[in-house]
C-alpha cells in the first residue's frame, strides 16, 4: 500500500487514541503507573497498524476479557458521555418515519409494563419444596393410620405376621455358587467329571437322563401296566397253587393224579401221531421207569414204612389204605404198557373187552372161593368207592376198575360231580350225627362212635353186592352196554340206597327226638309244678302227700322268704341299739353338764354384749371440752368451771352414719379401715380405670382355672404378643396389609381414601399416642 | 325292695387312648370355690416373686474385641449371626450359637463407625475413620483368597454414619452431609443437606423405604424423601441426639437417643410434640433399637447400663447391667424379639435375655399355659402396692443409684420454683410447659 494510506491509518489511530481509551484486558495491575501503560498500548497499537499495512484486516474488533461496564459489542463506548440512554431518545427520531410504527407500538408497549418481581431468594424456594414435600409424605404416611390403630388394640398379634413358606431349595442350588478349591476338592471334582458322575444332582448319570428320555411317557406307562398284570397273575397263581397244595382230601389228590396221567397220555398219543421217534423214546423212558421199578422193589411194601404200616394196619384205616395204595402203584408200574393201550382199546371193541372181563370175574370167583381175604374183608366194611376201584384184588376187576374209567372217559366231569355230592352226603350225615348226639346224647347209647363214613361205605358195600349180583346174572346174558346201562345207573341207585336206608332211621331219630322233647318237657314241666305243690303245701301244711323233693322245695321256699325278711331285722336290730342310744344321750348330757361345770363363771353372751357396747362406745365421736377452769373466774381445788361456761367451750361432734351392726345383735361389724389389710390394698385409682367399680370389677373376675372352663381360661389368659422361636420378624410391609406399597416413582402421593379414616380413629390414635 | 345303684357312664370318665387329656369332671359353682380373689391375689404375689426369682437375663459375653465395640449389625437372614466393628477399625463375624467369632477383618483404620449389611444378606458395608466406605461379603474368602472387600469408595470428609435400604441397592452415608449412593457407583446419587454441621447418624424407614431420618451435633433431627431428594422437615432440641430408631411396626414413628438423658419419640407427621418422653437414663443415651414387634425399644446408655422400655411408657420396665459392662455404645434387638446385645467400651458384646426371667427352650403345654396365666395375673394385680413394689425392685449400681436420687431431688427443686414462680407472678404471665413440650426448641420447615 501507499504511504498516504499508512498515514492516514496512523492519523485515524491518533483520533482513536482521542477520543477513546479503550480498556484492554493487559495482566498489569491497575496500581502501576499510567503513563507505561500509555506508552505500552500506543507500542502495541503501532504495531498493530504497521501488521494492518497489508490492508487485509484493517479493522480489528478491540479484545474484551475484562469485566466491565464500558463494554460494548460494537466498539462503541459510552465513555466521557457519562448519560444513561433513555428510551425516549430512542424513540424520539422515530417518530418521523411512519414506517415504524410497529417497533414504536412495541416499545410503548415495553414502556407501560411494570417490572417483574424479583425471584424468591433460594433459601425460601427450598423451604417452600420442603413443605410440600412434607405434607406429601405425611399425607402418604396417614395410610398406616388404621393399620397402627388396630394393631394396638389388638387383643393378640401374632409375630411374624406374614407366614412365610419354608422354601426347600434343592442341593444343586445351594451347591451352584460353591466351587472346588483346595486341591483335594479339585482331585475329587476331577474324577467325578472324567467318569462323568453327577456331581450336583446325586441321582443320575447323563446315561441314565438319556435312557430316561429315550423312553417317552406312554411307553413307561403301558410297561408299567403290563408288569402290574403279570405280577397280578403271578400272585393269583401263587395264591391258587398255594391253596390247592393245602387241600387234604386224598380224593382230590388222587383224581388230580389221574387227570394228570390222562393228560400224559393224550400228550403221549398226539406225540405218536405227530412225531413217533420222540414218542418211542417217551415210550422208553417209561418202559425204563417200569424197570427200574420192578427192580428196586420199591413199592412192593417192603421197606421200613412199609412194614411198620402194616403193623398199624390192623388198627389204622388210614395205614391201610395207604398200604394199598402202595401195593396199588407197584402193580401199575409192574405191568406192562399194554393195559394202557387196552384202555384206549376199549372205546371201540367192547368185545374184546368182554373177553378180557371175563377171566377177572373168574378170578375173582376163585378168590372168593379161595377163602375170605383179610383186606378184602376189612375192605368191604371200611373201603370207600375209589379205595375198592383202586384195589386190583379185592374186588372185581372188570366192574370196579374198568366201568368207571370207561365212564370217566365219556364225561370226564362226572367223576368231580359224584365226589362233590359225596362230600355234600357226609358233610349232611355228619351234621344230621352231631344233631341227634346234641339232642340225645342219653337215649341214643348206641353211639355213632364209627363215624358217619362207616355207615355210608356199609350201604355202599350193600348195594355194591346187589350191583354184582346183577352183573353176575346179566354177565353172560346181555351184552356189555346193557352192563354199562345199568352200571349207569349205578351211582344213582348207589345215591338213592343209602338215602332209603338211612331214612328210617333218621325216622327214629326225630322220633327220639321228640321223646326226647317231651321227656324234656315234662321235666322242665315238672318243676313249676313242684313249686306250686310246694307253694300249696305250705299255705296247707297239714296236707302232705309226702314227697322228698317238695321238702327240698320247701327248704327253697323258706330260704326264699328269708332273703326277704332280712330286711326286717331293723326292726328287731333297733331292740339292742337303743339302749346304745340312751347311752349316748346319756353320755351327751353328761358332756353338757360337765362343760356348763366348767364354764360355769363365764356369761359369754353378756360378755358379748358388753364387748359390743364398748366397741360402738369407742367408735363414737367424742365431744371436745375446751373448758380452760380458773379463766374469768376463780380456780383452785374443789370449784368447777360452771355449766354455763362448759356449754359454751363444748363443741359437739355431730353423728355419724349409723353403724352398720345396728340391728345385728349378734355382730360386732369393725367399721375402722384395718392397716395390715390396707397394706395390700390399692390406694389410688390406677390409670386406664374411671371409676373405682370400673377397677373393682375387674380385680373380682377370676381368670384361673378354677373358676373357669378350660376354653375361657385359655381365652382369658391369651398373651398379647406371641411370637415363634427362631422366626425372624420383618417390618410390616405395606403388601401384606392390602396396601400399595410407595415406590421411587410414586411421587404423585396420594391418599387413597382420605375419608376413610374415621372421626373415631383418629380419635383414638390421639389417645393413644398421647399415653 | 328298690335298691339304688350308683352307676356312672362310663363315656363321662374313661378316656379312649392314652393319649387323651384325663376327663376332670369340675364344678364351677362359684359357691364352691370361695375366695377367688384372695387366692388369685396369692397367686399373683407368688408368681411376682418367682419372676425376680428367675430373672437372669445375662447369657453371655462375646469377647475378641481389642478395642471398644463402636457399632453392631445384625444379619438379615440368619438369627444366629452378628456383626460388630470396633474403634479400632477390626469388625468380627460372631456365631450366637457357638457364641465364637468366626470371622475377623481389619476393615478400617481408626474407627469403624459405621456397619450395615445388605438386605439380602449377602454382604455388608463398612464406613470408617479412613474416609473409606467398603463393601464386603458375608461369606469368608475362599481358599487361598485375600481378605479384600469387593469395592472401595474413598470420600472426601469422614463418614460417620452408614445405613442401607430395605429393599433397593441403596445405601446412605453421613457425615458432612446425608449422601445417597447406588451400589454401583463410586459417587453418590444426590447429597442432602440442610446447615453446615456434622451429622452422626443416618437411618431409612424400614416401611416407607424411601423415607430418612438423621441426626446431626447442632441438636436437630431433618428427616429427609429419597425420592425428591429433599429434607422434609427439622426439629432442634434442647441437647444433641445421638441416634435415632424407625420403629418397624409403624411407619411414622421413630424414637430419638438424646444427650440429656431422655428419650423421645416423636410421630415424624407433628413434630412439635414427642409422642411420649422416656425417662430413667442417668446419663447420655447413646443408642436405641427397637423390638422387631414394635412394641419395646431398647436404649444403651454411657451410665453403664442398658434399659428396657415399652413404647407407651415413659419408665423403662427393666435395667440390664453388670459390674464389668462399662460405657455402652451400641446395642441391638434380636430378629426374634427375644434377646438383646450390646456393645460396650470395654471390647465386649454381651447377649441378653428381653425378658430376664422368660424359661429358655421349648416349652410344654401346660408350661405355656402356666406362664400365660401367670402373667395375667401379674397384669391384673400390678397395682396393689405389694406386687407393685416387687416387681419393680431392681438392684442398681450404687453410682446410678446416687444419680437418681440427686436426679429426682434436681427435678424436684426444679418443679417447686416453677410452681413458686407461678404463685408469685401475675396470673397469666407465666405458664407451666408440659415435659413434653420442654425438650423441643424449635421445628424447622
Amino acid at each position: 500500500m501507499s504511504a498516504a494510506g499508512v498515514a492516514e491509518s496512523l492519523l485515524a489511530l491518533s483520533q482513536q487514541e482521542e477520543l477513546e481509551d479503550l480498556p484492554k484486558d493487559y495482566p498489569l495491575s491497575p496500581s502501576e503507573d499510567e503513563e507505561d501503560i500509555d506508552g505500552e498500548r500506543k507500542h502495541q497499537k503501532l504495531l498493530e497498524a504497521i501488521s494492518s499495512l497489508d490492508g487485509n484486516n484493517r479493522w480489528k474488533l478491540a479484545e474484551r476479557s475484562e469485566a466491565s461496564l464500558k463494554v460494548s459489542e460494537f466498539n462503541v463506548t459510552s465513555e466521557g458521555s457519562g448519560e444513561k440512554l433513555v428510551l425516549s431518545d430512542l424513540l424520539g427520531p422515530v417518530k418521523t418515519s411512519s414506517s415504524l410504527a410497529a417497533v414504536k407500538k412495541q416499545l410503548n408497549r415495553v414502556k407501560s409494563k411494570k417490572t417483574v418481581e424479583l425471584p424468591l431468594n433460594k433459601e425460601e424456594v427450598e423451604r417452600i419444596h420442603r413443605e410440600v414435600a412434607f405434607n406429601k409424605t405425611s399425607q402418604a404416611l396417614s395410610k398406616w393410620d388404621p393399620i397402627v390403630v388396630k394393631n394396638r388394640q389388638a387383643e393378640q398379634l401374632v409375630f411374624p405376621l406374614k407366614k412365610e413358606q419354608s422354601a426347600f431349595a434343592p442341593i444343586e442350588h445351594v451347591l451352584s455358587s460353591w466351587k472346588a478349591r483346595t486341591p483335594l476338592e479339585q482331585e475329587v471334582f476331577n474324577l467325578l467329571h472324567k467318569n462323568k458322575q453327577p456331581v450336583t444332582d446325586p441321582l443320575l448319570t447323563p446315561v441314565e437322563k438319556a435312557s430316561l428320555k429315550a423312553m417317552n411317557l406312554e411307553e413307561a406307562k403301558m410297561r408299567r401296566a403290563e408288569l402290574q398284570r403279570a405280577r397280578a397273575l403271578q400272585s393269583y397263581y401263587e395264591a391258587r397253587a398255594r391253596r390247592e397244595k393245602k387241600i387234604k382230601s386224598k380224593k382230590y389228590r388222587k383224581v388230580l393224579k389221574k387227570g394228570k396221567a390222562k393228560k400224559a397220555l393224550k400228550e403221549f398219543e398226539k406225540l405218536q401221531k405227530e412225531n413217533p421217534t420222540a414218542a418211542l423214546e417217551e415210550l422208553e423212558k417209561i418202559e425204563k421207569a417200569r424197570m427200574m421199578e420192578r427192580m428196586s422193589l420199591k413199592h412192593q411194601n417192603s421197606g421200613k414204612w412199609a412194614k411198620s404200616k402194616a403193623i398199624m394196619a390192623k388198627y389204622d384205616l388210614e395205614a391201610r389204605q395207604a398200604m394199598q395204595e402202595q401195593l396199588a402203584r407197584n402193580k401199575e408200574l409192574t405191568q406192562k404198557l399194554q393195559a394202557a393201550s387196552e384202555s384206549e382199546e376199549e372205546e371201540g371193541d367192547v368185545e374184546e373187552e368182554g373177553e378180557l372181563l371175563v377171566p377177572d370175574a373168574v378170578n375173582e370167583i376163585q378168590m372168593d372161593a379161595d377163602g375170605p381175604n383179610p383186606w378184602m374183608l376189612r375192605n368191604h366194611s371200611s373201603g370207600t368207592k375209589e379205595a375198592r376201584i383202586q384195589d386190583p384184588e379185592q374186588l372185581p376187576e372188570p366192574v370196579a376198575h374198568e366201568t368207571p374209567e370207561s365212564e370217566e372217559e365219556e364225561r370226564p366231569g362226572a367223576e368231580e360231580e359224584i365226589l362233590l355230592n359225596e362230600f355234600e352226603e357226609r358233610r349232611s350225615l355228619r351234621k344230621k350225627a352231631e344233631l341227634n348226639q346234641d339232642t340225645k346224647p342219653v337215649s341214643r347209647q348206641e353211639p355213632k362212635d364209627s363215624s358217619s363214613q362207616e355207615v355210608l361205605s356199609e350201604l355202599r358195600a350193600l348195594s355194591q353186592k346187589l350191583n354184582k349180583e346183577n352183573q353176575s346174572g346179566k354177565q353172560k346174558v346181555s351184552s356189555a352196554r346193557t352192563v354199562w346201562v345199568v352200571q349207569r345207573k349205578d351211582p344213582t341207585e348207589e345215591e338213592e340206597e343209602p338215602l332209603l336206608l338211612q331214612r328210617p332211621e333218621r325216622a327214629q331219630t326225630v322220633e327220639d327226638l321228640e321223646e326226647l322233647g317231651k321227656e324234656g318237657c315234662f321235666q322242665n314241666k315238672e318243676v313249676p309244678r313242684s313249686v306250686l305243690e310246694g307253694q300249696q303245701l305250705e299255705r296247707n301244711p297239714n296236707n302232705h302227700p309226702g314227697a322228698p323233693k317238695e321238702k327240698k322245695k320247701k327248704e327253697q321256699m323258706i330260704d326264699l322268704q328269708n332273703l326277704l325278711t332280712m330286711k326286717s331285722p331293723s326292726v328287731k336290730s333297733l331292740a339292742v341299739p337303743m339302749t346304745i342310744e340312751e347311752l349316748e344321750d346319756e353320755e351327751e348330757r353328761d358332756q353338757k353338764q360337765m362343760i356348763k361345770e366348767a364354764f360355769a363363771g363365764d356369761d359369754v353372751i353378756r360378755d358379748f354384749l358388753k364387748e359390743k357396747r364398748e366397741a360402738v362406745e369407742a367408735s363414737k365421736p367424742k365431744d371436745v371440752d375446751l373448758t380452760l377452769p380458773g379463766w374469768g373466774e376463780w380456780g383452785g381445788v374443789g370449784l368447777k368451771p360452771s355449766a354455763k361456761k362448759r356449754r359454751r367451750f363444748l363443741i359437739k361432734t355431730p353423728e355419724g352414719p349409723p353403724r352398720k351392726d345396728k340391728n345385728l345383735p349378734n355382730v360386732i361389724i369393725n367399721e375402722k379401715r384395718n392397716v395390715h389389710a390396707a397394706a395390700h390394698q390399692v390406694r389410688v385409682l390406677p390409670y386406664p380405670f374411671t371409676h373405682h367399680q370400673q377397677f373393682e370389677r375387674t380385680i373380682q373376675t377370676p381368670i384361673g382355672s378354677t373358676w373357669n372352663t378350660q376354653r375361657a381360661f385359655q381365652k382369658l389368659t391369651m398373651p398379647k404378643v406371641v411370637t415363634k422361636p427362631g422366626h425372624i420378624i420383618k417390618p410390616i410391609k405395606a403388601e401384606d396389609v392390602g396396601y400399595r406399597s410407595s415406590s421411587r416413582s410414586d411421587l404423585s402421593v396420594v391418599q387413597r381414601n382420605p375419608k376413610q379414616l374415621t372421626v373415631r380413629h383418629k380419635k383414638q390414635l390421639k389417645k393413644n399416642s398421647i399415653d | 325292695m328298690k335298691v339304688k345303684m350308683l352307676s356312672r357312664n362310663p363315656d363321662n370318665y374313661v378316656r379312649e387312648t392314652k393319649l387323651d387329656l384325663q376327663r376332670v369332671p369340675r364344678n364351677y359353682d362359684p359357691t364352691l370355690h370361695p375366695f377367688e380373689v384372695p387366692r388369685e391375689y396369692v397367686r399373683a404375689l407368688n408368681a411376682t416373686k418367682l419372676e425376680r426369682v428367675f430373672a437372669k437375663p445375662f447369657l453371655a459375653s462375646l469377647d475378641g474385641h481389642r478395642d471398644g465395640v463402636n457399632c453392631l449389625a445384625k444379619h438379615p437372614k440368619s438369627l444366629a449371626t452378628v456383626l460388630s466393628g470396633a474403634c479400632d477399625g477390626e469388625v468380627r463375624i460372631w456365631n450366637l450359637t457357638k457364641r465364637k467369632c468366626i470371622r475377623t477383618i481389619q476393615a478400617h483404620e481408626g474407627f469403624v463407625r459405621g456397619i450395615c449389611t445388605r438386605f439380602c444378606g449377602t454382604s455388608f458395608f463398612t464406613v470408617g475413620d479412613d474416609k473409606t466406605v467398603k463393601q464386603w461379603k458375608m461369606d469368608g474368602p475362599g481358599y487361598g483368597e485375600e481378605e479384600e472387600p469387593l469395592h472401595t469408595i474413598l470420600g472426601k470428609t469422614v463418614y460417620t454414619g452408614i445405613d442401607h435400604h430395605w429393599k433397593e441397592a441403596v445405601f446412605a452415608t453421613c457425615g458432612q452431609q446425608v449422601d445417597i449412593w447406588d451400589e454401583q457407583r463410586t459417587s453418590p446419587i444426590c447429597s442432602m443437606t440442610w446447615g453446615f454441621d456434622s451429622i452422626s447418624s443416618v437411618k431409612f424407614n424400614p416401611i416407607e423405604t424411601f423415607l430418612l431420618g438423621s441426626c446431626a451435633s447442632d441438636r436437630n433431627i431433618v428427616l429427609y424423601d429419597m425420592r425428591q431428594a429433599t429434607p422434609l422437615k427439622k426439629v432442634i432440641l434442647d441437647m444433641r441426639t445421638n441416634t435415632i430408631c424407625w420403629n418397624p411396626m409403624e411407619a411414622f414413628i421413630f424414637t430419638a437417643a438424646n444427650e440429656d438423658y431422655n428419650l423421645y419419640t416423636f410421630d415424624m407427621r407433628a413434630l412439635d410434640t414427642p409422642v411420649m418422653v422416656h425417662m430413667d437414663h442417668v446419663s447420655a443415651v447413646l443408642d436405641v433399637d427397637y423390638s422387631p414387634t414394635g412394641k419395646e425399644f431398647v436404649s444403651a446408655s454411657f451410665d453403664k447400663s442398658i434399659r428396657i422400655f415399652p413404647v407407651d411408657k415413659s419408665r423403662s420396665r427393666e435395667v440390664y447391667h453388670t459390674k464389668r459392662m462399662q460405657h455402652v455404645i451400641c446395642v441391638k434387638w434380636t430378629s426374634d424379639s427375644k434377646y438383646i446385645m450390646c456393645g460396650s467400651d470395654e471390647m465386649n458384646i454381651r447377649l441378653w435375655k428381653a425378658n430376664a426371667s422368660e424359661k429358655l427352650g421349648v416349652l410344654t403345654s401346660r408350661e405355656k399355659a402356666a406362664k400365660d396365666y401367670n402373667q395375667k395375673l401379674k397384669e391384673k394385680f400390678q397395682h396393689h402396692p405389694h406386687i407393685k413394689r416387687i416387681a419393680r425392685h431392681r438392684h442398681l449400681p450404687k453410682s446410678i443409684y446416687s444419680q437418681i436420687q440427686e436426679q429426682r431431688i434436681m427435678k424436684e427443686a426444679r418443679r417447686r420454683k416453677e410452681v413458686n414462680r407461678l404463685k408469685h407472678s401475675k396470673p397469666g404471665s407465666v405458664s407451666i410447659v408440659s415435659e413434653k413440650k420442654k425438650h423441643i426448641v424449635a421445628v424447622v420447615k
